[in-house]
């Protein structure tokens, strides 16, 4: 809803540019300390400590991995449980149909191939990927983002957001420059 | 400092992780540029490469295409040896998998920041080594076309696997690894396509690169949840280069072949495979540092630390053999005594028994010296006989095995034909030709990551604390 509202002004956001990892992390720090919430940094590698900074909450992926793994341990027994014992039993030199230790390899891999592949895939999704367009994309210059550019952008969506306000905050933090993010 | 040797050009050799004094921006330059010049750019070596590798794709195709229309039979293997090239082909190239995985997973684990510009294109050798693996067992199976009735599914057959067989394990094992490596690879490069989408110059480049990267735009919450899935996805890729070697030797371990039936399988060959695939990192990360002048990235420090990894499981493996003579004598078997008796000593195959002592053995022996281990041509030749070494291991385990099990009126001998090498040699074109086109239209170095690294190295590494110190004495800082 509230992201109707800013679209309607055109505006996705205020974002300021730095050169080095330590300035955008200081400059995230001040904006959480301003009480600004709606915002993301934009940096071509991971910066430690950003998290914290931006007052990021834990993602919850870790849980999801481990409980399709569990699912993919299960599955993977029950695949070969049912086939052996029920659906296709094949006696072998009459040794018990229920014959767990075999069972072990492949409900190890199933297990490793859902865990693996949710972790995979849960982390494109939740990040939106794949996704052609990102309002941030319209940044001028902002090839710099993967490259050696590192950006703070607070988002019109803000409760505190007003335009003049938020570039006032921005450019006393120090940027290369501040730009208007068209939506 | 480095013990400098045939260093080419202006190059400055350095015993670091990386070379003092990377930046970000440099750090794109060097990589990305080779990947982003138009065709008219591609340098000649590249093309001459190329050219081989192809010609061996096409003597593989056409194996291919004879074994397929003529059947198994143009291959040596026959009854006692009804296992032989390639399966001795597909154990070998899975184990040179193996060190990508280690190198990109268990290193990532354990913090070794030296991983960082080796792992991508050892993860790309991991994932090409296993195509060419995985392509000789659904070779084998006589009807290639009909390979997925390996897997089990509702089917109006009336068959069903047999989940107590190794082989339906490796089914399992072989198809989560190539899936998984796929992945952890395709998930590690999208920061790095989103980098080469934004510095792409033509048309082609910005729609290949831009699909490709997925809309990457490298925002906090994206990196955390990217971050924690990297980490997670190595976790999980760490056993699985335990487990899917150990499943290959159970292949072996668990039928009654003498030779085979020994519980040292499963270890012997998680270490034979991070042994030949060491070897292989070292084959491609020699000529590679030096066609893209990556000397300051991949430096003499990676190929050190690569070839110690080499030299301790090629002790491991060299402990293998040990065990495996012992197990044969202490266990009194009169199967298991004549079969170490004729891998030793006997009229047939002696020769490949010594000549593997003496490649994995013998000549990795120099490598307890520093010198040597930084002297890129000797450990590029080291590395050359590790490989023979370790097809002449899987020779020694599936051939000599076979050929005198137990009873003498059954023992028989084998001699590959000219179609089983030419399905090996050609399997060399397919992993050049895959591993060419992913130097020429990927990164071959994770940028992003070092970029990380440039910056942890000039805050943290061996000159940041002479520069914090004299900022103190300059009374910048406080301590």
């Amino acid at each position: 809803m509230t992201t109707a509202t800013a679209g309607a002004t055109g505006l996705f956001g205020v974002i300021a540019e730095y050169d080095t990892p330590e300035q955008v992390l200081v400059a995230a720090e001040a904006a959480r300390k301003a009480g600004y919430t709606r915002m993301d940094a934009y940096t071509p590698h991971p910066v430690e400590g950003m998290d914290d900074a931006l007052g990021l909450a834990p993602t919850n992926l870790g849980y999801v991995v481990l409980a399709m793994g569990l699912f993919g341990a299960a599955a993977g027994y029950f695949l070969q449980w049912y086939s052996a014992t029920i659906f296709y039993p094949l006696n072998i030199g009459g040794r018990p149909l229920h014959d767990w230790p075999t069972y072990v390899v492949i409900t190890f891999e199933v297990t490793v191939l859902l865990a693996a592949f949710t972790a995979g895939l849960y982390m494109l999704a939740r990040n939106g990927l794949p996704r052609p367009y990102h309002p941030v994309f319209n940044t001028p210059g902002f090839e710099r983002a993967t490259r050696d550019g590192y950006y703070l952008c607070i988002e019109a969506v803000d409760p505190r957001f007003d335009e003049e306000g938020v570039r006032g905050f921005l450019e006393g933090t120090a940027p290369v420059a501040v730009h208007r993010v068209a939506s | 400092m480095a013990v400098v040797t045939g260093a080419p050009r202006n190059v400055v050799e350095t015993n670091r992780v990386i070379a003092p004094g990377q930046t970000a921006g440099m750090l794109d330059d060097v990589v990305n540029t080779p990947v982003l010049v138009g065709p008219q750019g591609t340098p000649t070596w590249w093309w001459i490469g190329f050219g081989i590798t192809l010609s061996l794709l096409g003597l593989y195709l056409v194996s291919v295409v004879h074994l397929i229309t003529t059947g198994v039979g143009i291959f040596g293997n026959n009854q006692p040896v009804s296992w032989a090239m390639p399966i001795i082909n597909f154990v070998w190239w899975i184990g040179i998998g193996h060190a990508g995985t280690l190198i990109s997973a268990a290193l990532l684990l354990f913090r070794q920041p030296w991983r960082t510009s080796i792992n991508r294109f050892a993860e790309a050798m991991t994932i090409f080594a296993v195509v060419c693996a995985g392509l000789y067992p659904i070779l084998h199976i006589g009807r290639p076309w009909v390979f997925y009735w390996l897997m089990p599914y509702p089917n109006t057959h009336g068959m069903f696997p047999n989940f107590r067989s190794a082989l339906t394990w490796d089914v399992f094992a072989i198809s989560t690894y190539a899936s998984v490596s796929l992945l952890f690879w395709f998930i590690g490069l999208i920061p790095d396509l989103a980098t080469l989408r934004d510095a792409a110059k033509s048309r082609f480049q910005k729609l290949l690169y831009g699909a490709l990267a997925l809309g990457w735009n490298g925002s906090a919450k994206a990196w955390q949840r990217y971050m924690r899935a990297y980490l997670l996805l190595a976790a999980l890729s760490f056993p699985l280069v335990l487990s899917v070697h150990s499943t290959i030797a159970m292949d072996f371990a668990i039928s009654q072949v003498p030779g085979w039936n020994n519980t040292v399988m499963p270890p012997y060959f998680v270490a034979g495979a991070v042994f030949a695939g060491f070897a292989m990192v070292l084959l491609l990360a020699i000529p590679l540092r030096r066609a893209f002048g990556f000397e300051h990235l991949i430096t003499l420090r990676h190929l050190d630390n690569a070839a110690k990894l080499m030299l301790a499981t090629g002790m491991i493996v060299v402990y293998g053999y040990v065990v495996e003579l012992f197990y044969a004598w202490y266990s009194g078997v009169e199967f298991e005594k004549f079969m170490a008796y004729n891998r030793v000593l006997g009229a047939d195959h002696w020769w490949a028994f010594w000549a593997l002592i003496a490649c994995n053995l013998l000549a990795i022996q120099p490598l307890w010296f520093r010198r040597v281990r930084q002297t890129p041509w000797a450990l590029f030749v080291i590395s050359i006989f590790v490989s023979i070494g370790m097809w002449l291991e899987r020779f020694v385990i599936v051939v000599v095995s076979l050929t005198k099990d137990f009873l003498p009126s059954s023992w028989g001998n084998y001699v590959p034909t000219f179609w089983d090498w030419a399905l090996f040699i050609g399997s060399f074109g397919l992993f050049g030709t895959l591993f060419l086109l992913f130097l020429r239209l990927l990164p071959a170095i994770a940028t992003t990551e070092m970029k990380e690294l440039a910056h942890h190295d000039a805050h943290h590494g061996p000159d940041a604390y002479e520069s914090i110190r004299e900022a103190y004495y300059r009374g910048e800082v406080r301590a």
